[in-house]
């Protein structure tokens, strides 16, 4: 609810026409965000099991949206910007999902 | 009204997919189905939207709110970097190619 809310208004502050910015920007920010909840929490242990579920999978899992993600990429009308879509979307996923763990874990060491 | 149609949307999306995950058991599994589902779903609901068959509020309701926080990237994008941190390539591999090549596959067949 929370989540989706944000997506929404996510996607009217941040206007491209040719190029889903919106869904790419809330796909990024959330992996980080998620990666870094998770690996966090798995060292400190500092929310309670309820609130974790509702941050990671209600409110992180519902900002993020993957159905947007593939109907946008089928949508686009040249070969080359779908194609750039989906690896930025992958690639990009994937090395913020790895810097929220880096830094979850640097922040362990550090205390 | 349409942040409300959104929220609400987003509430029952975001259920849905915290059932599928519970019913799988197995994470990946889960969160392939809904996004695989989710994403088949929203097609349709962009087409019916396109040619004027449903209307904003139903769009914002079902489209963004539901389909966007019943699917997920985060979650999706944490899977993989787990495979790929336990040095499990094939896994991780298997599910990106399986997670692209179905939903995109799917939904140019609707469109």
């Amino acid at each position: 609810m929370i989540g989706s809310t944000l997506r929404y208004f996510i996607s009217l502050i941040l206007i491209s026409p040719g190029f889903p910015l919106s869904t790419l920007t809330v796909n990024l920010l959330g992996c980080f965000l998620l990666s870094f909840l998770l690996n966090v929490e798995r060292s400190r242990k500092l929310l309670s099991p309820n609130l974790m579920t509702g941050l990671t999978t209600g409110v992180l899992g519902s900002f993020t949206t993957y159905s947007t993600f593939v109907v946008e990429a089928a949508n686009l009308n040249s070969s080359t910007t779908t194609f750039l879509y989906i690896v930025s979307s992958l690639v990009g996923g994937l090395l913020c999902c790895y810097a929220g763990f880096k830094l979850a874990n640097r922040r362990k060491v550090a205390t | 009204m349409s942040i409300l149609c959104v929220a609400a949307g987003g509430f029952l999306g975001s259920i849905c997919r915290f059932s599928i995950s519970i019913l799988f058991n197995k994470h990946t599994i889960g969160t392939w189905i809904a996004n695989l589902s989710g994403a088949i779903l929203l097609a349709f609901l962009y087409k019916w939207h396109y040619n004027e068959v449903i209307g904003e509020l139903v769009w914002l309701f079902l489209g963004i709110g539901f389909c966007g926080a019943y699917t997920t990237f985060s979650t999706f994008g944490n899977e993989t970097l787990n495979y790929i941190l336990q040095k499990e390539f094939g896994k991780a591999m298997i599910y990106i190619f399986f997670s692209l090549t179905i939903p995109l596959l799917a939904v140019y067949y609707i469109f």
